[in-house]
């Protein structure tokens, strides 16, 4: 075989692969940047061809830039959120015995089953103001009218940590669960105690699994347009639902298409930056 | 009165896992500078003995004292000992002088003299250069080294080792152990070592601890327990040892009498048979290597067993073979060094026993 022909092997065992994220990722992000350059008419008509207007739209208007910064706020105070909070149970269950662990990983696992649109409408049942809180609360006296507690900006974070809480858990169960136990054991014998112990290794040696599941948590909650639908009032739109008013209720292909690619493009970078600094490979360990 | 007391003590250790009891009331003193190997067969309890001493497990019953100290209900980063693992432990995240130093962050060590006594302790295990390197950035012996460097750095009361040389190869294992032997000596450091590995056992320590199923089988210095086993198991387990069925008959002087099928009366040294009394089952134990085969007849010593024997099978070692011979009945074998040529199987030959050189224990117990 000669080099040439051996040098192209890799790329033909890889073709179906390629061919389908081809077919399936690039093609229709290449038809949306298309998209993004024809204009929409008066008359309701796309027009084809180069124009930048709505590009000039998209980056000029204060608007728009105003709520992809608060997309990216609230994307990072949710993961900040999981963050605290998934890295508890992570540990209790790394940390549990072999038979435990597969039943409390079960119980982790077992909201996916139910769909994220019901699970986040199950907030409203609970908060809502004849929901479950209010009710308690009213009839225990200790309030005397229903409080506010959804569609206001708290609501939708609480949503989003609800939703991605198991993706943290998960990503940071999978880097502790590969530590060796015996590290910790030395630890120990060298003087250190058992915070001390956790700080030295098992903080710094989750980090990666840490680091994966924020990277996911900030990903998929700045590219999410259904929680705020649910459980956000009318000012609380993120920028996947200026795609979908674009998109949807407007009839706007076109800018839609140019505001989408902006969110591509701002998502794309911070995974870009995380891989220079982690590493992307480890989001990859904790579905293997 | 200091003076006398042991490095490390055992006082009725037992140890259960719910229904299962891993050590059973294990009594063992250990005198200061000793290198003290735990050795036994796979499951036996070494490792769980090791660990109750480390303190990473608490005895369910007894004491365990350091240096008259009893340290048992201590924390185990209280106990100032040193301990390495079979597969190095060391900190992947952490450079090799930051894994060497970790242990004299909690004590109060200066930062000039952490860098000092790191820097001793790497050129102690011949690794002065790799400060700046990260583990994976090792071979497996030079991390086991580093784990060493970075155990007995905080100059620990004891240094306790569970199977270290185990995840080594042939070659390396042999250089470890003499290296190791070495850096025990210069620091005069108490060591508890544990091995399955019984040539390890031999070579390095001043004393072997046998045991078996959680309980100790015999105590004593490495030719000791070879030479006079206590029982027919630490026979079998250390070297190449064969057990023939015998029966005490009676005593003579100095000498037990045995009464071994085919082969006669065999006169043991007294203090080589036990507490075994006449009229007792017992195994005579004939270590391979003392058992010589011989083709001309003629030149036996005097004072020396020899049978007629047959070679039945020949395991060819290079600088001795290993011969399956028919010894009066007894399928046993002998270890002998090859004189021109290694006998052939189907050889008629005489076999020679030193009686003085063979043991009498109890006979082995078929569960
Ligand atoms: N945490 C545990 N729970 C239950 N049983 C255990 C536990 N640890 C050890 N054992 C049991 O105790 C016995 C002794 O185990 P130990 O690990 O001390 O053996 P070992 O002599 O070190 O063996 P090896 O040479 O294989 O390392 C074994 O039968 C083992 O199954
Ligand atoms: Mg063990």
């Amino acid at each position: 075989m000669d080099g040439r022909a051996s040098a192209m092997r890799p790329w033909l065992l890889l073709s179906p692969a390629l061919a389908t994220v081809t077919l399936l990722l690039v093609v229709p992000v290449m038809f949306i940047l298309v998209y993004s350059f024809w204009l929409r008419t008066a008359t309701g008509a796309d027009t084809s061809g180069f124009h930048l207007d709505n590009w000039i739209e998209v980056l000029t208007d204060p608007f728009y830039r105003d709520i992809l910064f608060k997309t990216l706020r609230i994307a990072l105070v949710t993961t900040l959120f999981c963050i605290v909070l998934g890295y508890v149970p992570a540990y209790f269950i790394a940390m549990s015995r072999t038979g435990n662990k597969t039943l409390l990983l079960l119980l982790l696992i077992l909201p996916f089953w139910i769909s994220y649109i019901i699970r986040t409408m199950s907030w409203i049942n609970i908060l809502g103001a004849s929901g479950g809180l209010n009710s308690l609360l009213l009839t225990l006296g200790i309030i005397s009218e229903p409080m506010r507690l959804l569609y206001n900006e708290g609501s939708v974070i609480l949503g989003l940590v609800h939703f991605l809480l198991p993706f943290m858990v998960l990503n940071v169960y999978v880097s502790l669960e590969a530590i060796d136990r015996n590290l910790l054991d030395a630890a120990r014998s060298l003087g250190a105690s058992d915070l001390q112990a956790f700080r030295e290794v098992t903080l710094p040696l989750s980090m990666p699994g840490l680091a994966a599941g924020a990277l996911l948590c900030f990903v998929l909650s700045a590219g999410t347009y259904i929680t705020p639908v649910v459980l956000g009032g009318p000012r609380d739109a993120m920028f996947a639902n200026l795609v979908f008013d674009a998109i949807i209720t407007q009839l706007d292909w076109p800018l839609g298409s140019a505001l989408s690619i902006v969110l591509l493009v701002v998502l794309g970078s911070v995974v870009l930056v995380y891989n220079r600094l982690v590493g992307v490979g480890q989001i990859a360990k904790s579905f293997g | 009165m200091t003076e006398q007391q042991p490095a490390v003590a055992l006082e009725g250790i037992v140890k259960r896992f719910g229904a299962v009891t891993a050590v059973h009331a294990m009594d063992i003193s250990i005198e200061e500078g000793a290198f003290v190997t735990l050795l036994g067969p796979s499951g036996c309890g070494k490792t769980t003995t090791l660990r109750m001493i480390a303190g990473l497990l608490s005895p369910s019953q007894g004491d365990i004292r350091i240096k008259g100290r009893s340290v048992t209900a201590t924390p185990i980063h209280k106990r100032n000992l040193g301990l390495v693992f079979q597969n190095y432990a060391l900190f992947p995240h952490k450079t090799i002088f930051d894994n060497v130093a970790f242990g004299l962050k909690y004590r109060d060590v200066g930062r000039r003299e952490i860098t000092d006594r790191v820097q001793k302790a790497l050129d102690l295990v011949q690794l002065p250069g790799v400060g700046d390197r990260h583990p994976a950035q090792l071979s497996g012996g030079q991390q086991q080294r580093i784990a060493l460097a970075r155990a007995i750095v905080i100059e620990p009361d004891v240094l306790l080792l569970d199977e270290p040389l185990s995840a080594l190869d042939a070659n390396l294992r042999e250089d470890m152990r003499v290296e190791l032997k070495r850096i025990q000596e210069q620091l005069g450091i108490t060591t508890i070592f544990v091995t399955h590995d019984q040539s390890e056992a031999l070579a390095m320590s001043d004393k072997v601890v046998v045991m078996r199923s959680g309980h100790v089988e015999q105590v004593g210095a490495p030719e000791d327990v070879y030479v006079n086993p206590a029982s027919a198991f630490v026979a079998r387990f250390l070297g190449n040892a064969n057990l023939i069925p015998a029966t005490v008959k009676g005593r003579d002087g100095d000498h037990v009498i045995a009464e071994v099928a085919g082969v006669g009366s065999v006169p043991v040294p007294a203090l080589r048979a036990a507490k075994l009394q006449p009229g007792d089952a017992a195994a005579l134990v004939v270590r391979a290597e003392r058992l010589q085969l011989v083709e001309q007849p003629g030149d036996v010593p005097e004072g020396m067993i020899a049978r007629k024997a047959t070679v039945t099978a020949v395991d060819y070692q290079g600088q001795a073979a290993r011969y399956f011979i028919d010894f009066c009945g007894h399928s046993i074998q002998a270890l002998n060094p090859i004189g021109t040529a290694p006998l052939r199987a189907g050889a008629r030959v005489t076999a020679v026993l030193d009686s003085n050189h063979c043991v009498l224990v109890p006979p082995e117990k078929h569960p």
